[in-house]
């Protein structure tokens, strides 16, 4: 699904990934973890096309999509969430998600149709399945943090994507609101067949959810694979779990 | 009760009730209808960018300009229809709008401004300059109205024996209507709800697929092609084309109107162009001290309205409709 070889990415002599390679399979839930500053996000932005790599290659689904630019990348079937909360705030909570759905399936250039009620049936269902149909009509910049969490979440679902990319979707919420997230995600990757690839500071939710785990540390990896390897891994306990015991 | 006054068909209303100001009121009252009309249009069309995709440019007088500039020329010197001339504005002044707009997009937020304006100053300075065609500094006076003569030969009542600066002034009624019922639409489909989320955020706008630099220069175009019309029809009006219609002030003049009006509502721009005007009217009669009343206006509107007009009367209204709930 996808398969990044490579990738590195300096900001002037500071090297912020460097040689990064991972691979995610079809249906596969996995993690990238590692201590702040590792390059978790900049490694998001290098796949995702935010930032284009010095070196290295971005594969998403047989196709090479190394540099192109977010929107190219979006519509070929990878979707993301960010780690602060980005959306559209002066809009409703039903337009932020019916912006995606339009967006997706291509709707963008009709200048003609009434936008109302496109899609509404899709959005409306969507907001129910996060919990937010209750708040449709509210204003998005207003809503609670965790709900603008939430929301953006949406937002990424809406593009319909192929592969997820969650940069710390459950950052700044309280232990109970992370629980309820999550297994919001993990029910819907198993629903809709995602592909997910997440990066998250709770190791319990990182243990209990994902499938594979990818260490980073100093924009490189230091260990990669199941669960159980990664927690046994001695280089692992050294440099990050041992730091938060 | 407020939910029925915003019921009303008031963009209808309002443009039969512009029909009227000829019956009505004296000819300066058409005069003064006339221009705010075709303003209000233009102002309008700034509020694609500023208000709707959230590009504030400075420079939109160009495209008024060129729009005019085109309209006239073709009328007067080649004996071009109305009917043809004028829709040349808009596609001309948008074929123009591509072209800037093609590089204005690349930039963001002042340099973009910037170079608006920059292109804007470069307009101006063709038809300052380019004496064979614009008719230089001096302009190109005496621009023919368009014929109304066909009218007069239906002998229908209510149609026969007006004078023609008030024929000009019902087809001006009648385009711009048209512009902003078009403009109204685009703004109400799927393009301007893209449109909007760039103006929100266009990081976020990337990554639901939206190519940004693409939609804003859509935009870009649109805004300049309705500026176009404005400028079309503002040349006839005002019996000539002169360089200062692409000139930074006009630019400023119609980034005010949009602002005082308020950039967040459709029909903002048009009332604060309509209300600039009157205003100007006013306070002219009776002050050479408009520029300092205009800035002062300018001061409190930023401070005290920064939603403009229309957004205190929306506000006004929420609260009213609370008020009566509690």
């Amino acid at each position: 699904m996808l398969d990044v070889r490579d990738v590195r990415k300096s900001f002037g002599g500071f090297l912020a990934v460097g040689g990064v390679s991972l691979r995610v399979d079809r249906g596969q839930i996995a993690a990238i973890i590692g201590p702040n500053g590792a390059g978790k996000t900049t490694f998001f932005n290098l796949v995702t096309g935010h930032v284009r790599p010095d070196a290295g290659s971005v594969v998403l689904d047989g196709r090479d999509v190394t540099g192109l630019p977010p929107h190219d990348v979006c519509r070929l079937g990878m979707g993301r969430s960010f780690q602060r909360t980005n959306i559209f705030p002066r809009l409703t909570v039903y337009e932020n998600v019916q912006a995606a759905f339009l967006s997706h399936r291509g709707r963008g250039r009709d200048l003609w149709s009434r936008v109302a009620r496109l899609y509404r049936e899709d959005t409306l269902a969507l907001l129910d399945a996060l919990g937010l149909l209750e708040h449709a009509d509210e204003t998005s910049g207003f809503l609670s943090h965790g709900a603008q969490k939430q929301l953006e979440l949406g937002i990424a679902l809406a593009s319909e994507p192929a592969l997820l990319l969650l940069d710390e979707p459950t950052a700044g919420m309280s232990a109970t609101e992370t629980r309820e997230t999550i297994r919001l995600v993990e029910q819907i990757a198993r629903e809709r067949a995602l592909t997910l690839l997440f990066t998250e500071h709770d190791m319990e939710v990182v243990f209990s959810i994902a499938q594979r785990i990818t260490v980073l540390h100093q924009g490189r990896v230091i260990a990669e694979g199941t669960p159980a390897e990664v927690r046994a891994d001695a280089e692992v306990r050294r440099v990050y779990l041992g730091e938060r015991r | 009760m407020t939910a029925r006054l915003a019921r009303l068909p008031w963009g209808l209303l309002v443009v039969v009730l512009a029909f009227c100001v000829p019956a009505v009121g004296s000819r300066f009252y058409t005069f003064l209808a006339n221009d705010i009309v075709i303003w209000a249009l233009f102002a309008t069309s700034l509020n694609l960018l500023v208000g709707v995709t959230g590009l504030v440019s400075f420079g939109h007088a160009a495209y008024f300009g060129i729009g005019a500039y085109t309209t006239g020329l073709l009328m007067k010197q080649l004996g071009v229809p109305f009917g043809l001339a004028f829709p040349a504005a808009g596609v001309l002044a948008g074929g123009v709008a591509l072209v800037f707009g093609f590089f204005c997009v690349r930039l963001t937020r002042i340099y973009f401004a910037m170079l608006t304006l920059a292109f804007a100053q470069i307009v101006w300075a063709i038809c300052f300059q380019w004496n064979e065609v614009t008719g230089g500094e001096q302009g190109m006076p005496e621009i023919p109205y368009p014929s109304f003569d066909w009218i007069a030969e239906l002998q229908m009542p209510l149609v026969g024996g007006w004078r023609t600066a008030e024929y000009f002034y019902f087809l001006t009624l009648i385009m711009v209507a048209l512009c902003l019922w078009v403009m109204r639409r685009i703004v109400g489909s799927p393009f301007g709800r893209m449109l909007a989320t760039i103006r929100e955020n266009a990081e976020r706008a990337e990554f639901i697929g939206v190519n940004v630099r693409r939609y804003e220069l859509a935009a870009f175009v649109l805004a300049g092609a309705f500026a176009g019309l404005a400028g079309g029809l503002f040349g006839i009006f005002n019996r000539g084309v002169f360089p200062d219609f692409a000139y930074w002030t006009k630019s400023a003049e119609v980034l005010i109107m949009t602002l005082l009006g308020g950039m967040g509502t459709f029909y903002g721009p048009a009332i604060g162009a309509m209300v600039l005007i009157l205003l100007n009217q006013q306070i002219v009669a009776h002050t050479q001290y408009w520029p300092f009343v205009l800035g002062t206006i300018l001061v409190i509107l930023l401070f005290v309205f920064p939603g403009g007009l229309a957004g205190a009367v929306q506000a006004a209204a929420r609260r009213v409709g609370r008020a009566r709930h509690a």
